[in-house]
């Protein structure tokens, strides 16, 4: 029973992986690519993690599957942080039809 | 405008015999595990590694014509957490558990290249 759990786990993450992929080839811009595939794909791949520690059981396996679920959930925002700062401050405009530009206007701010 | 409006039905014409043939791949055939056929699961997870591999193969789109170089920065993030999830479900396909330790290897390496691009990009200061 908790092995289908684990794959029905799986199962979601696969769907996620795909959904976050599609937005990075679909979507307009940059930082949209960024937010669509970091979230999803984040969020798939952890799934993925915890259904292999389902179905592998209370072994070395299992417990390095939870491992590198939580170092992903650490990393993964730090590094889209920082890839969304270097795109912002090397220049890269934004969508012609984005509405708001907060970070700009704080740079504006300071000066 | 007519020759466009044709070439625009062409291009979904071509999408659609390629997503009909995967998807037709994916539900007929699974991936064949030659090692260990003995164990469990492995229809669903042959069919898992094969969306995995379609995944990768988008990212890879991306990485080859991105327009910015933040683009394929983004690109070779995604790639690296999607190889984790690869990593993790050889685990169960092939009942070997050292392929978990890849996994955390690449996560690993993945969050300090991502770092280390974004510095790149973001210029001059290397310091700090």
């Amino acid at each position: 029973m908790i092995d289908i759990i684990g794959l029905v786990f799986i199962g979601v993450g696969l769907a996620f992986d795909v959904f976050g992929v599609l937005g990075l080839v679909r979507l307009p811009d940059v930082y949209n690519r960024l937010q669509a595939a970091t979230k999803a794909v984040t969020l798939g791949t952890c799934s993925i993690l915890f259904g292999t520690f389902l179905v592998v059981g209370f072994c070395a396996a299992g417990f390095k599957a939870i491992l590198c679920m939580l170092f992903l959930l650490l990393t993964s925002p730090v590094a889209a942080h920082a890839i969304a700062r270097g795109a912002h401050r090397s220049g890269i405009k934004l969508w012609e039809k984005s509405v708001v530009d907060k970070y700009a206007q704080d740079k504006e701010g300071e000066k | 405008m007519n020759d466009y409006i044709g070439l625009r039905r062409l291009k979904w014409f071509v999408g659609m015999v390629f997503l009909v043939g995967i998807v037709s791949l994916i539900i007929l055939r699974p991936l064949p595990f030659l090692f260990y056929p003995d164990l469990p699961y492995l229809g669903f997870l042959g069919r898992a590694l094969y969306i995995i591999i379609l995944a990768c193969v988008l990212c890879l789109y991306r990485i080859w014509k991105g327009p910015t170089g933040a683009d394929r920065i983004v690109a070779i993030d995604i790639l690296g957490i999607m190889i984790v999830g690869l990593c993790s479900i050889l685990t169960i396909s092939t009942g070997r558990s050292w392929y978990i330790d890849i996994g955390i290897a690449w996560a690993l390496q993945s969050f300090i290249c991502s770092l280390a691009l974004s510095k790149y990009l973001e210029g001059k200061d290397f310091d700090d």
